[in-house]
């Protein structure tokens, strides 16, 4: 299987069980670098995928819980390099992993080294934010070349028709925003957005996440018939900097 | 015939491309979220901008409310000392001061005709903050301006300008506290309602269509100047100098010279306090190529793509990254671009002020460095210099620098 195909298949064995997949997020390396692969196979007991957040010096499209979360991490000393070196120290996780990077530390690592590379060290995807579609062929054929997937986003304001080519076109999932704004606000789950959904899913022939604002046990709940799974990213950041009990909080979700 | 110079015969209209590319840099970089606002701008601004209508009202407010066309000086005092003829096109006469408005102003008719809610806007130096709050005043549409905390406080008489004409001007206290972390957090709003907010971005950067459209909006500049230099001095400058920030001054005084084989166009950044990443804001002369906010351009970063903070006294150049058009006229050639330390910079102010009785900004007074280079390199030269904003904005600074030391 290649390691794109993985993504699905592990959203797709949480369907079978019953469950919504849960895509946990995390920024590498905050709160600290010591913790990582401690806090990395945490989150991976507790989630069908893990999203790594690579530290960026203009995170546009985030809130202000991973801001602060990434340019932390810059503080700490994080790059990419160090972030696949780990992940492969690490060894194969128990949940696929995806780097979530925006596209300038990317392209200062090499497209030509960064599939391979990336692929070594047990990545099976990257979700980039400040991608769009009609940029995004380069980065696409490369990682592809090496069996990896480059996740799509849609939003509640993609227009109809583009919003199913993107959806056809995806590999891995579809990432569906749930509003228009920054990552981490917590909003009510409205009955146009859960629409909004069965039309990302009626579109998609890859498994669809929920993500942006993800917080509740409540809000999963109103996804889940919806939805193949959601994200929870800037509420798993604030209980790893807690230092709370990840798998407790995780847990609580579903 | 020096009034029928030499046309080149690349249309430089042909640039940018359908995906907003000038050569390979450019294009569109922004979140799903941005995609199809920035496609309704991009329409917009086809079927708006050269449109007789759009440009009539455009018009209109540059000659009845801006005061346009700006003055054409002749700096006799400047002349004698650098041994050449040195020109001043007055974009500080400009109403706010500067030539911000003139992007402001035409945003703002935009906006109004895409039936856009409310004006957002970054600001650095505060001339952009400023001029979007006036225009948004003119038009009758709220107007809120994102301002990084360090330039708050250093440009304190422009965050009260703004006030005094409605806007409501938020202190950004995140990232680098400056004009980089300023449009971060516009986009951030823009992202959070991008149906119903203009984003009216103050410089000739960001992602496509806004380097295009910045362009032909400022290059009323170049226009004026080109029209102006063949009537009073009988024919074109032998260099056009401008200051480069994000470059709208200067793609505006460039553009419509670029096809004057013989008029050399000379871009100035901010050197700062030297070469070293962190000490300066000069992103053609010392930067990479990256994506930062939206476009594909030359950026100041480490090896790991992580963009470094930029240090300038000049907080309307203290940015990371440049237009794309200036990252393509670089590689091109067709440009030349250097950088004029701070020093270098507050020294050719307080020239210029004791020579022409004009004060002009920190950022301006970049330009005025360049040029005073170049005419002692060119005896003789004809130069014609963008005086692209007046310096009362900078008095906070000046006290404790130029003025403390006198007294």
């Amino acid at each position: 299987m290649a390691a794109s195909d993985s993504i699905g298949a592990a959203i797709r064995a949480a369907n079978a069980a019953g469950r919504p997949a849960l895509v946990g997020f995390m920024t590498a390396g905050f709160p600290t670098r010591e913790r990582f692969r401690a806090d990395l196979a945490a989150v991976a007991s507790a989630c069908d995928v893990v999203e790594i957040g690579v530290p960026f010096s203009d995170p546009m499209a985030d809130g202000t819980t991973i801001q602060r979360a990434s340019f932390a991490a810059l503080a700490n000393g994080v790059t990419l390099p160090w972030i696949l070196e780990e992940l492969r120290a690490a060894g194969r996780s128990s949940a696929p992993v995806l780097l979530m990077s925006y596209l300038n530390p990317l392209l200062a690592y090499g497209l030509e080294r960064l599939p391979r590379d990336a692929a070594a060290a047990g990545v099976s995807g990257f979700i980039v934010p400040d991608l769009p579609n009609e940029e995004s062929a380069e980065l696409d054929a490369a990682l592809a070349g090496a069996g990896l997937a480059l996740v799509q986003m849609v939003t509640p304001v993609t227009p109809p028709e583009r919003l199913e080519r993107l959806c056809r076109s995806a590999r891995g999932f579809v990432y569906a925003v749930t509003m228009t704004g920054t990552t981490g606000k917590s909003t009510e789950v409205p009955d146009d957005v859960l629409a909004y959904m069965d039309r990302v899913r009626g579109a998609a022939a890859v498994p669809v996440c929920a993500g942006f604002g993800i917080r509740s046990r409540e809000q999963v709940r109103r996804f889940a018939p919806h939805v193949d799974g959601v994200v929870v990213g800037s509420a798993l950041v604030e209980a790893l900097e807690r230092g709370d009990d990840v798998r407790a909080f995780l847990g609580s979700l579903r | 015939m020096s009034t029928s110079p030499q046309r080149s015969a690349v249309p430089p209209a042909a640039y940018p491309d359908a995906k907003g590319r000038f050569g390979t840099f450019g294009g569109r970089y922004v979140p799903e979220t941005l995609v199809a606002a920035l496609d309704r701008l991009q329409q917009g601004v086809e079927r708006h901008l050269h449109s007789a209508d759009f440009q009539a009202e455009f018009r209109q407010e540059l000659a009845t409310w801006v005061g346009r066309p700006t003055a054409l000086t002749r700096a006799g005092t400047l002349s004698r000392r650098w041994g050449a003829e040195v020109w001043l096109k007055r974009e500080d006469l400009a109403h706010t001061g500067a030539h911000k408005i003139n992007n402001a102003i035409g945003q703002t008719l935009l906006a109004k005709r895409l039936g856009a809610k409310r004006i957002i806007a970054e600001t650095g130096a505060g001339q952009h903050g400023v001029a979007s709050a006036a225009a948004a005043a003119r038009l009758g549409m709220p107007c809120v301006v994102y301002m990084g905390a360090i330039d708050v406080e250093r440009q304190a008489p422009n965050v009260g300008r703004m006030k005094l004409m409605g806007a409501t001007v938020v202190p950004v206290t995140s990232g680098d506290q400056t004009l980089r972390a300023a449009i971060d957090e516009a986009l951030r709003d823009w992202v959070s309602d991008p149906n119903g907010t203009y984003y009216s971005l103050g410089s000739a950067v960001g992602p496509h269509p806004y380097p295009y459209l910045v362009r032909e909006l400022q290059s009323v500049i170049g226009q004026e100047a080109r029209a102006q230099m063949l009537e009073r001095a009988g024919g074109l400058p032998d260099v056009a100098v401008a200051c480069v920030g994000g470059g709208s001054n200067a793609i505006g005084l460039f553009h419509p010279f670029l096809a004057d084989d013989g008029v050399r166009l000379l871009g100035i950044e901010a050197g700062g306090r030297g070469p070293g990443l962190g000490d300066n804001a000069a992103s053609l002369t010392f930067g990479t190529p990256g994506v930062l906010q939206g476009s594909y351009t030359l950026i100041l970063q480490d090896a790991f793509g992580q963009v470094r903070e930029t240090h300038s006294v000049s907080a309307g150049l203290d940015y990371s990254g440049v237009g794309p058009e200036h990252a393509y006229l670089h590689t091109s050639g067709r440009v030349t671009y250097e950088s004029a330390t701070d020093e270098e910079a507050l020294d050719a102010l307080t020239e210029c002020a004791e020579c022409e009785g004009i004060l002009p900004a920190i950022e301006t007074a970049h330009a005025f460095a360049g040029a005073r280079r170049f005419a002692r390199a060119h005896p003789g030269a004809r130069i014609l210099i963008g005086c692209s904003g007046r310096g009362d904005k900078d008095m906070p600074i000046l006290q404790r620098t130029v003025l403390a030391e006198r007294s």
